[in-house]
């Protein structure tokens, strides 16, 4: 894997961190404690936006780096196939995968492996054979009780629910909330990102709960809890229901019932919606992009009250972010969504995939310049966004054109910290409200 | 033991055979008398006699799912026992349906390799003096043709999946409360005598 593309990226983001820090702090001190509390509330909201930005890089990073290493990985069956895959830039080992020589010699005869063939098979092979015998041992030593222990639980939980996508989640929800033309109100504030925040571990383990056979062939989730046996499927329905029934009670009571009824409608669209559909038809891929759009529009309606044309610009934003992001990931997982039986446009419709993709990132620039218009930021944002919307909207170019994996690869991880850099432009770019003054104007 | 009322008993074997008897790749009907049957299609696993719960296993060569071995209880009852066997039915079930896929996939994607590469011509291994590869535009082709073939198949699999695991789960539920009434009515003789 390329070292390149995300340490740079992470080296231009603490630059461009450090130097957004050094001027809020200047600037702070010169200005009035009524604006000086503004800043340090918008400046404390633009460092959660960082770390999380960091931290998905070492999340992406992490988890992409172990799948390709995975397929790397060389098989010891001696009966190899002749051919092995290649792709067309032949970059290094880890874009080399073997072909799984799965079946031995007298298998390959039947289609269906027939279970007494299959026992006679193990018997011979353990009678005659001492070294499949230590390896039979070997395999045994693998064999896990499955008893959940308290200690393990938390963590368990943790990877049910998918933690870290739930942390990014309610990072949109709460740039929703601070991007809503209404005074900051930390105690709605929390009650909705927590209530975002249990309604998406619920949504996440409903989604675990529904597909372990499916996440046990593809090596992405094959190491999730429910695959693994470390939790059963009713603890983790039970979980999930623990985890949905105080977050829509706070979303609905705590804040309000239209913020409410949007978490519940969110939940209802990714689990029984999306997550059948990925099995049936590409139309997941634009159903997925609404629940990714949904959790910003929750974070705006909690501060306002109603949909306003500023919370469909935000969803909009999301919406349209979600196609360079999950197309480009996709690319590169096209074996496993076929052998898995996974209807995604990457495998049925690959040029649809590209350019629905790139049409996208234009999009993006285009809800840019559209933000001001509708009173949500002010004209510097667009202007200053414009370089790194133009260079997603390139990538995606790239990508249309390419259709490699290495522009599928380079636009994946631009998405990564576009979207929080993006939010953080939007919000550092917030358009003032009507009635607070300028610096210059003089008291009256 | 909880004493099931008799419009319960024929439930579970109902839905047994409802799984079994439909679908499109399902396994053939398995007796559900079975208790001391080998637990998984390979592995000789035992568990250690102290042990009282279930034991999973690594993932499957052919089909990628972890076989599990199920405990039976001294004191199973007719619920408990109904679960295991839905249990281990469907892993069964699911450890077929899975093994044939990923086989048929490999098998069909190296006819696929061969047949492009001698369509491509026989020049090309002496020429790069390096094994033939197709790249993974090239593959795209063959993972759009064995999704489109697959789909109905997926389709009756999706269905009876989603089934088996809603009334496994379900059980469980049952099982769970039935234990939790057991261990009540446990307390209350106790605290009584």
């Amino acid at each position: 894997m390329a070292p390149s593309p995300h340490t740079l990226s992470a080296r231009l983001l603490t630059g461009w961190g450090g130097g957004c820090v050094w001027y809020l702090e200047r600037s702070a001190v010169w200005e009035s404690p009524h604006r000086l509390a503004r800043l340090l509330r918008s400046r404390s909201k633009q460092w959660i936006a960082f770390q999380h930005c960091t931290f998905l890089r070492r999340m992406y990073v992490t988890q992409l780096s172990r799948s390709l290493n995975q397929q790397a990985k060389p098989k010891p069956e001696p009966v190899a196939p002749p051919f092995l895959e290649k792709t067309a830039l032949g970059e290094a080992k880890d874009e080399i995968y073997e072909m799984r020589p799965l079946s031995p010699p007298s298998l390959s005869v039947p289609r269906k492996p027939n279970e007494k063939e299959l026992m006679e098979l193990e018997c011979t092979a353990v009678t005659e054979d001492s070294m499949a015998v230590g390896k039979e041992t070997k395999e045994e030593k693998q064999w896990k009780e499955m008893k959940l222990s308290v200690d393990d639980l938390p963590g368990i939980l943790a990877r049910l629910s998918k933690i870290k996508l739930t942390a990014l989640v309610v990072s949109t929800t709460s740039a929703g909330f601070a991007l809503a033309p209404e005074p900051f109100a930390w105690p709605c504030f929390l009650l909705t990102t927590l209530g975002t925040g249990l309604a998406s571990c619920a949504a996440n383990s409903i989604n675990q709960f529904f597909e372990v056979p499916f996440d046990s062939n593809m090596n992405r989730t094959k190491n999730r809890p429910l695959v693994r046996g470390q939790i059963s499927p009713l603890l983790a329905v039970s979980f999930a229901a623990c985890c949905a029934v105080p977050g829509v009670a706070l979303l609905t009571w705590g804040v309000n019932p239209l913020t409410g009824a949007l978490g519940v409608f969110n939940i209802f669209l990714y689990t029984c919606c999306y997550t059948p559909l990925k099995r049936v038809s590409i139309a997941n891929t634009w159903v997925g992009a609404v629940v990714g759009a949904i959790p910003p529009v929750m974070g705006w309606t909690a501060a306002t009250g109603s949909l306003d044309a500023g919370a469909f610009l935000l969803g909009g934003i999301l919406y349209c972010w979600q196609f360079p992001h999950f197309n480009a990931l996709s690319w590169g997982l096209r074996e496993d969504y076929s052998r898995g039986g996974y209807c995604m446009m990457s495998v049925t419709h690959p040029a649809l995939c590209r350019r629905v993709a790139l049409r996208h990132c234009l999009a993006l620039v285009a809800l840019s310049a559209a933000a001001p218009a509708l009173d949500v930021t002010t004209w510097t944002f667009p202007v200053i966004a414009l370089p790194i919307n133009l260079y997603i909207s390139y990538l995606g170019f790239r990508f249309y054109r390419d259709a490699d994996r290495k522009s599928s690869r380079k636009l994946f991880f631009c998405s990564l910290w576009h979207l929080p850099l993006l939010l953080l432009l939007m919000l550092s770019c917030k358009r003032p409200p009507a009635g607070s003054s300028g610096a210059g104007e003089p008291p009256s | 033991m909880a004493a099931l009322r008799p419009g319960r008993k024929t439930l579970l074997p109902v839905l047994c055979r409802t799984f079994t008897g439909r679908g499109c790749q399902l396994a053939p009907e398995r007796g559900t008398e079975r208790r001391d049957v080998a637990p998984s299609r390979i592995s000789r696993f035992c568990p250690p006699r102290k042990s009282c719960h279930d034991w999973i296993g690594p993932p499957d060569k052919y089909s990628n799912l972890r076989p599990v071995h199920f405990y039976i209880p001294e004191n199973e009852s007719p619920l408990e026992q109904k679960l295991r066997e839905l249990r281990q039915e469907t892993q069964e079930w699911n450890q077929q349906f899975w093994a044939n896929q990923n086989l048929t996939f490999h098998k069909e994607k190296e006819e696929f390799i061969h047949s492009r590469l001698k369509a491509k011509g026989p020049g090309l291994r002496a020429e790069s003096g390096q094994k033939a590869t197709l790249n993974a535009e090239e593959m795209a082709d063959f993972y759009k043709e064995f999704l489109s073939k697959n789909f109905r198949k997926h389709m009756c699999y999706n269905r009876d999946w989603y089934r088996r695991n809603f009334a496994i789960t379900f059980f469980m539920g049952k099982v769970a409360l039935d234990r939790i009434r057991k261990k009540l009515r446990l307390k209350q003789k106790k605290t009584s005598s």
